[in-house]
């Protein structure tokens, strides 16, 4: 594995794998209900259904802040994983979330997340949470602004200690 | 008719009884982190109580970072509703979060302070720690645009 020249990225192949170390062996993605709806090299796009248990406001339904802070911070980190040739595990060492308006009730919310550097310590990413009007499909293209919750800059260390999931995944391990 | 009326019966009567327990239930997604609040020597102490549904990393296993930034923001918007006279919801502007060590699978606490109040933005500073307050596990700064 390790000495292999990089790979064409091959979205087929690639995809059920991503999905399956994103929810099956990261415990909180999969509590949230987060799904990965879309993905490219170095980005990822996932959806957060809506449900009662996520609500901030409960008159309105709209969901707490703190769901939208999660859902940027997988997509950020899975983001990071797509644009590696080989797995290596990850931490986020920040994240700066600026919220542009509530989340609209009782929808689901969408985020993008593109790692557009990989260092060899340091990923950088640019996220954006969305909302779509009924009807319209999430695709792997950046969202009209109109249509953006919040926006997000993060920055994700890369490990040396421990294994990732996404490498166990890759290689057919749970 | 204002996004508060839920909220404002349960935060007047933990404002004179001390009981913020029931506001933090009135929450869903604070319930789901299993949030509580204890005020310990006029400081609001927010502890979200570990539950494997936490976790990120379980090879370590670490709590998602995810949870660590739903605490902070918890701890903060707390922290508005304990120390200020007025009852408006606060609206969140932004925030920005450090992770500053691995969260292990161990209760989390957190407590925030206002660094500064305008007339209409308040800044707030958040800080989150598991077994030694000396060695946070996250720290969180935030500014809410306060709507009275």
């Amino acid at each position: 594995m390790s000495d292999e020249a990089p790979r064409p990225f091959d979205r087929d192949r690639a995809f059920p794998i991503v999905q399956s170390a994103f929810r099956d062996m990261v415990p909180f993605n999969a509590a949230l209900g987060l799904e990965v709806v879309d993905i490219a090299p170095g980005v990822v796009v996932l959806k957060l259904p809506w449900r009662q248990e996520l609500v901030g406001n409960p008159r309105t339904g709209v969901l707490h802040g703190g769901a939208i802070t999660a859902l940027l911070d997988a997509c950020g980190g899975a983001s990071v994983f797509l644009k590696m040739q080989k797995p290596i595990p990850i931490a986020t060492l920040d994240l700066r979330i600026d919220y542009l308006k509530p989340a609209a009730p009782k929808r689901d919310v969408f985020a993008r997340s593109e790692c557009y550097k990989l260092g060899r310590s340091v990923a950088f990413v640019r996220a954006i949470a969305y909302q779509l009007p009924d009807g319209e499909g999430a695709g792997s293209s950046e969202p009209k602004d109109g249509d953006w919750v919040a926006t997000a800059a993060a920055t994700f260390m890369l490990s040396t200690k421990g294994d990732s999931v996404m490498g166990r995944a890759s290689r057919g391990e749970k | 008719m204002s996004d508060e009326d839920d909220l404002r019966p349960l935060l007047a009567r933990a404002k004179t009884d001390g009981e913020w327990q029931p506001l933090v239930d009135a929450i869903p997604f604070a319930r789901y982190l299993g949030l509580s609040i204890k005020i310990e020597d006029g400081e609001a102490i927010c502890r979200m109580k570990f539950d494997p549904k936490l976790v990120g990393n379980y090879t370590i296993p670490a709590l998602h970072g995810g949870t660590l930034g739903a605490l902070l923001e918890s701890a903060a918007v707390f922290v508005l509703f304990h120390a200020r006279e007025a009852v408006a919801l606060p609206k969140i502007i932004n925030v920005t979060i450090d992770y500053l060590r691995s969260a292990r699978a161990l209760d989390t606490l957190a407590t925030a302070t206002i660094t500064k109040q305008g007339r209409r933005v308040t800044a707030v500073q958040a800080i989150a720690w598991q077994d030694d307050r000396s060695r946070p596990v996250a720290a969180a700064n935030a500014h809410f645009l306060l709507v009275d």
